[in-house]
């Protein structure tokens, strides 16, 4: 049976656009009208309705909950998106963020009125810097990349303080994630890019090479992209130390080292700390994301505000560059950063405790290993040897059969699986990078695994019915994203 | 005309002292289907190895750097309204990118010749 009469599939209600299917003279809300309006806006006074579709308030709410069941979630299934850690957001963390002492505050409420929020922000900031050994922490930062731009700042604000405006050059390996060069070049910086080896690691003698008197910082990942972790990270943080620099570290793949590694032995001066991948605040869609960064005794001074203080009459914010934030530079947000997800991630690190983080670290490096040797030998790896968190492969595997990364990603949505990281890393073909996290038992993943060898041993043996189109059974066939991104349609009307 | 070719996979033909530059075959299968190109402005100058366009597939974005130093005398607009145009014909007569007044023609010397970048392409 192709079509019903509602155009409902069963379960799955139709979905329309809210356009087409709301009407001008609907409301979900009774407003009284006003008797003799003043207007007082002149010729800017609107001609006519601003054509608003209007829908009852169970419409309302039924557009949005038919939309949510034609996607996927982490609640759903296996999120295995290399780079991004869509690990379970444990039920815990919600109920702590509804408490109302932290739910229903206001970033202007008299600060002694928010005593625990901010004894909370003080508490996050106390075991982010023990975790990584790091002097301070800037927690505003709204996103990795906006954390990018903190620590980026600090650095940039460190070498103006210290006379060494010449310095503007920043060198970024090729494998880094698009946001560091871009968050360099956003901070008034030129990018000089690294070259990697063929073990996919930084290549320290093109490194080496590039420094000079000019350069203001490297940038590094560690585990880098591709899933590895870079052995020479001490070795670069005192070269780049020994020219003068400063080593920024990128900390999206911090939970493959959190509780394992302290970030600020390895020679770090700033590192963002991605509060929705390690510390388990919903992101992708569930967001929203917060990127707290930490900063080594050199760059401290330079944090921007706001910071939380522990004084003898409680806790304080400090909000303007005096005192001992003389030397801020600046505020990267209007008010206090995202106080809910600050509530989930303690509430995870508590919940956790350090021996808890540690083997938070090991089993999603386990977990990892387990993907990349039970599909090594119908998959191709990227890269020899064991990986951290992550486990990537290139697409030698498919060749001579005619399918690509895109089509294999698409049948993995057939199978009920979010897809892989794919073309990411850039530096590796047809690139496909598996995060399964800590969070995905055995079960799921073997589940996964049996998926993924039969995807593969299909493609092999050239019956490439289940990736021609594919998707053959989602709510949305395989959609023109070339078409979407040369003309796109922004507006319905 | 002789046609030559940079490690970074730019074509340059020269004709005179105007070089028109573009992206190699081989560059644009690598880069899938084209959605965007930008170019620079006529006028400008650039030295060989700077970035002057922006080529992004939707696999990537990449930058196109000048093969040979100069400056652009003449970009070809049709490839920002239907950028599918490099992946059709990518060494073609339609797929420039630009045309660039050359100011050292002896750095085309160390650039690889159609041969010479089909071996580089292959190894």
């Amino acid at each position: 049976m192709e079509n019903t009469t509602s155009g409902a599939k069963g379960l799955l209600q139709k979905t329309e656009l809210l356009f087409e299917y709301g009407r001008l003279d609907v409301s979900g809300v009774d407003v009284a009208p006003i008797a003799n309006p003043q207007v007082r806006l002149g010729n800017m006074k609107r001609q006519q309705n601003p054509q608003l579709p209007g829908l009852t308030e169970p419409e309302a709410v039924r557009h949005y909950v038919r939309l949510s069941q034609r996607n996927y979630a982490i609640d759903l299934g296996m999120f295995p998106l290399g780079s991004c850690t869509m690990k379970h957001n444990p039920r815990l963390n919600e109920a702590m963020a509804r408490l109302a002492g932290f739910a229903d505050i206001h970033p202007l409420q008299p600060q002694s009125t928010v005593q625990g929020a901010l004894e909370l922000m003080h508490e996050l900031s106390f075991w982010l810097t023990t975790l990584t050994g790091m002097q301070a922490v800037a927690l505003s930062p709204k996103a990795g990349a906006h954390g990018e731009q903190c620590g980026m700042l600090a650095i940039r604000a460190a070498l103006d303080a210290n006379g060494q405006q010449h310095r503007r050059r920043v060198l970024v390996p090729k494998s880094a994630h698009g946001t560091n060069p871009a968050t360099a070049a956003q901070c008034g910086f030129s990018v000089d890019e690294i070259g990697q080896t063929a073990n996919g690691r930084v290549d320290f003698a093109d490194f080496y090479a590039k420094l000079g008197d000019d350069v203001a910082a490297v940038m590094i990942t560690n585990p880098n992209t591709c899933g590895l972790f870079e052995p020479q990270i001490k070795e670069i943080a005192d070269a780049i130390h020994a020219a003068g620099g400063y080593f920024y570290c990128d900390g999206a793949n911090f939970n493959a080292i959190v509780g394992k590694v302290k970030i600020a032995e390895l020679g770090v001066d700033a590192m963002h700390i991605n509060l929705h991948k390690t510390f388990s605040t919903p992101h992708g869609g569930g967001g929203p994301g917060s990127g707290p960064t930490v900063l080594s005794a050199a760059l401290a001074p330079f944090a921007p505000v706001p910071l939380v203080v522990k004084t003898a009459n409680g806790f304080e914010l400090v909000e303007n560059a005096s005192g001992e934030a003389e030397q801020a530079f600046g505020r990267m947000v209007a008010f206090h950063g995202q106080m809910g997800m600050y509530v989930r991630a303690l509430a995870y690190m508590l919940s956790h405790g350090s021996d808890g983080l540690k083997q938070v670290a090991e089993d999603a490096v386990l977990n990892a290993n387990y993907i990349l040797a039970s599909l090594k030998d119908v998959m191709s790896p990227a890269f020899e040897g064991y990986c951290m968190h992550e486990a990537l492969f290139d697409d030698s595997f498919l060749e001579g059969t005619g399918v690509t990364t895109l089509d294999f990603a698409k049948a993995m949505i057939d199978e009920g699986f979010h897809p892989m990281t794919m073309y990411f890393p850039l530096v590796v073909h047809g690139a496909m990078l598996i995060e399964p996290t800590e969070t995905e038992s055995k079960n799921t993943l073997d589940g996964f695994i049996a998926s993924m060898r039969a995807l593969a041993v299909a493609a092999k043996s050239n019956d490439i019915s289940k990736f021609d189109h594919a998707p053959h059974l989602a709510p949305s066939k395989r959609l023109d994203e070339v078409m979407a991104a040369r003309k796109p349609v922004l507006k319905y009307v | 005309m002789s046609v030559k070719f940079t490690k970074d996979h730019e074509w340059v033909a020269v004709e005179g002292d105007i070089a028109t530059i573009g992206i190699s075959a081989f560059a644009a299968e690598q880069l899938g289907d084209v959605v965007y190109v930008e170019l620079p402005a006529v006028g400008k100058n650039f030295n060989q190895g700077d970035a002057m366009a922006v080529v992004e597939s939707v696999k990537a974005a990449s930058d196109v750097y000048a093969p040979v130093s100069g400056e652009i005398v003449e970009v070809n607009d049709a490839l920002v309204d239907a950028p599918q145009i490099v992946n059709e014909c990518g060494i073609g007569p339609e797929g420039w990118f630009v045309k660039m007044k050359l100011s050292d023609q002896s750095q085309l010397d160390a650039l690889m010749d159609l041969a010479a970048y089909k071996i580089f392409v292959e190894s």
